[in-house]
């Protein structure tokens, strides 16, 4: 299978859909000509037309707003903001229209679109591009909010996104961008939402992440197991609605629970998943469900943010301490 | 106003225009020569009655909210010709995307009555409603349908679908970005696309010179590079003109147009405003003289295209109608409490149908 970055997984994706559906469009700001500041849609614009890959206007909440104007027409559209740090003019767009179109006209329009944008800190980029505030979006009934963390699952996920019919805010790892390399078969399969991905099995404690905090938390995770600790690792990747099941069954047979989220503590999205072990698996745990997460700061810029995000060290310590509780 | 002057000696490298229509005063007589379709007498007459209909319509709403059995209303008394006549220009295959006092266009497509009480009266099935399958249901944060009505006029464009787009909202909605990004972009692709504004005069309490500094609305689409004409909106004969040459250039691939519909509010914003707050009951007498239903019944009858026979007989008909609305809108009954997840998702995930489940009273085992 050959090799791709998560970002050309994405670009895979993207054109895969186009090529097998003439109702996808890509809209956004440079994802024309470009390819998109990442080179997410390089090439797209050349192979499907200007008509289908727009180079929109400067506006963010335009583009969300076009795309549910676009979608209730039966179009496909996938569009791109250029940081996490820009989408909050599409709050509007996605709280009181995308997410409640069905619902108001009782099924009779509909929002099948997709907004996709880069998610997180890591890449030394300038103030407004670091944030992680998917727990703003997890929050809001009728999305669905999918965040991959490896290029095959980036590839599937997208795909899956794309061919669901209510609508879907993709975050995308930068720090993963071209740091993550895996196999990635351009076979046109989605692969499932509102499932979780095992990445590692073990007994002992589960760690539960989503998007980029996953590199540190399967370091963590080799690591423990050279203490003796074995660590079962779960990527969330959808986080509304995300997977229950796996991680109460999870917690079920360890006991014990670190959930690491890059996402400032408070209200981060592992309140919800703690509150949920609280409420269903109280009898299973053998330790108090702890947080590894960035701290409830603004995040740094470039010269601090190493010390903002979840590291190795900390999920590690983390582990140690429930699985030496009592 | 402020000062448009500049330094003098530079050259002049653009001119913009706005040009107002009118055909009939405030008291029916003839301004400029009418359009055409003014010939048919028939179409006069819809027009006439579906401005009446609206109107009583309006009414009976109003009794329904003060006496508990309505939400929260917005009638549309003084500016029916803007709705009315906007959407008797447009084909059914059109899309009309509203604002919440656009219930005019709503009818004139095919909207039953009892489908806009049952939305006011707080049930959802009223926007699944009998007019165009396509349209969208009333807007309510304003001016946020503006970029749907771009992307809904880029669709039709992308598929070469000789169809139209019609975005209403009132001139509060002028202020805000929404409106003017989705102006921006309808005039970079040339869309199929009308914006029309209701400058009804007051956005709730705040009236137009605290919204704006422009002589006119319309001219806010020159910086969106396209034509915004300035239209009586208390002259549906105008409001029916300017919609039909705008949709048409639309239509045959000229791009947006922009119209701002010159009209007055004289009800309160909804049910839940006084009005009488913040404006004077001798502005409110004045624009009683400009009013679209006197204005074109005046008209047609100078014309002898109707009597008094006929506004008799058409008063009692749209009681009728107005009652047998009402009546089977208050007879609808709500739906099952669990419903509210039936349109939440196209499959409701697991986690939510086990919400759904505990809504019914059913328990898991």
């Amino acid at each position: 299978m050959p090799e791709a970055t998560l970002v050309e997984a994405i670009n895979l994706a993207l054109a895969r859909a186009m090529e097998d559906d003439p109702d996808v469009v890509v809209l956004g700001e440079d994802v024309g000509v470009n390819g998109g500041v990442f080179r997410a849609t390089a090439g797209l614009q050349k192979r499907f037309g200007a008509e289908r890959v727009l180079d929109t206007p400067l506006a963010e909440l335009l583009i969300s707003g076009l795309c549910v104007g676009m979608a209730a027409q039966g179009l496909k559209p996938v569009g791109e903001i250029q940081f996490m740090g820009f989408i909050y003019p599409c709050l509007d767009q996605l709280v009181n229209h995308a997410s409640r179109l069905r619902n108001r006209t009782q099924g009779r329009l509909t929002c099948p679109m997709v907004l996709r944008t880069p998610h997180g800190a890591g890449i030394r980029a300038p103030e407004h591009h670091s944030e992680s505030t998917e727990a703003m979006l997890a929050h809001i009934p009728g999305l669905r909010v999918v965040m991959p963390s490896s290029p095959e699952r980036a590839y599937g996920l997208l795909l899956a996104a794309i061919h669901d019919p209510d609508p879907v805010v993709f975050l995308e790892p930068t720090r993963l961008y071209r740091a993550a390399k895996g196999e990635v078969e351009d076979n046109g399969e989605a692969l499932p939402l509102d499932v979780a991905f095992v990445l590692r099995e073990g007994g002992d404690v589960t760690l539960i992440g989503w998007g980029a905090v996953l590199k540190e938390t399967m370091a963590a995770a080799d690591a423990l197991s050279a203490e003796g600790i074995a660590a079962e690792v779960i990527d969330l990747a959808t986080l509304k609605p995300y997977d229950e099941d796996t991680v109460l069954g999870s917690v079920a047979k360890t006991g014990r629970c670190v959930i690491v989220h890059e996402a400032a503590r408070t209200g981060g999205f592992g309140a919800e998943i703690a509150a949920d072990i609280a409420e269903h698996r109280l009898s299973s745990l053998l330790a108090p469900v702890t947080r590894v997460t960035g701290y409830d700061t603004v995040v740094p810029m470039a010269r601090l943010e190493q010390y903002y995000m979840p590291s190795v060290e900390r999920i590690m310590t983390a582990a140690r301490k429930v699985c030496q509780f009592s | 106003m402020a000062s448009r002057r500049v330094n003098q000696d530079l050259p002049v490298i653009a001119r913009f225009e706005v040009r107002h229509r009118n055909y009939l005063a405030p008291d029916g007589s003839i301004q400029r020569p009418l359009p055409a379709f003014a010939s048919d007498a028939k179409l006069l007459i819809a027009l006439y009655r579906s401005m009446v209909l609206l109107r009583l319509f309006d009414r009976k709403a109003v009794a329904l909210q003060r006496t508990g059995r309505l939400g929260t209303y917005a009638v549309s008394l003084g500016q029916e010709a803007v709705s009315v006549g906007i959407a008797s220009a447009m084909r059914k295959e059109d899309v009309l995307l509203p604002s919440y006092r656009d219930n005019g266009a709503l009818l004139w497509r095919g909207v039953k009555l009892e489908e806009i009480l049952l939305f006011w009266g707080g049930d959802e099935r009223g926007n699944r409603f009998s007019g165009p399958v396509h349209d969208f249901p009333f807007c309510v944060p304003v001016g946020s349908q503006a970029p749907h009505a771009a992307g809904v006029a880029y669709a039709l464009k992308l598929r070469r679908e000789p169809r139209v787009a019609v975005c209403l909202f009132g001139d509060g909605a002028t202020s805000k970005g929404d409106v003017y990004e989705a102006m921006n972009f309808a005039g970079v692709h040339k869309l199929p696309l009308l914006f029309v504004v209701a400058n009804n005069q007051w956005a709730i309490s705040v009236p137009l010179r605290l919204q704006t500094a422009c002589e006119t609305l319309a001219q806010k689409a020159i910086a969106a590079g396209f034509v915004g004409e300035q239209v009586d909106g208390s002259d549906v004969v105008a409001m029916r003109a300017a919609a039909e040459e705008a949709i048409a250039a639309a239509r045959d691939g000229k791009g947006p147009r922009f119209i701002e519909a010159v009209t007055y509010r004289l009800g309160d914003h909804t049910t839940s405003d006084d009005a009488a707050r913040y404006r004077s009951a001798e502005e409110v007498q004045a624009h009683w003289k400009e009013e679209p239903v006197a204005r074109l019944r005046a008209y047609l009858v100078a014309q002898k295209m109707w009597s008094k026979a006929d506004e008799e007989q058409l008063a009692a008909e749209c009681h009728e109608r107005v009652e047998a609305a009402a009546e089977r809108y208050l007879a609808t009954a709500a739906r099952r409490p669990e419903s509210i997840f039936d349109h939440l998702y196209a499959d409701l995930p697991e986690v939510y149908a086990a919400q759904r489940r505990e809504l019914a009273g059913e328990h898991d085992a």
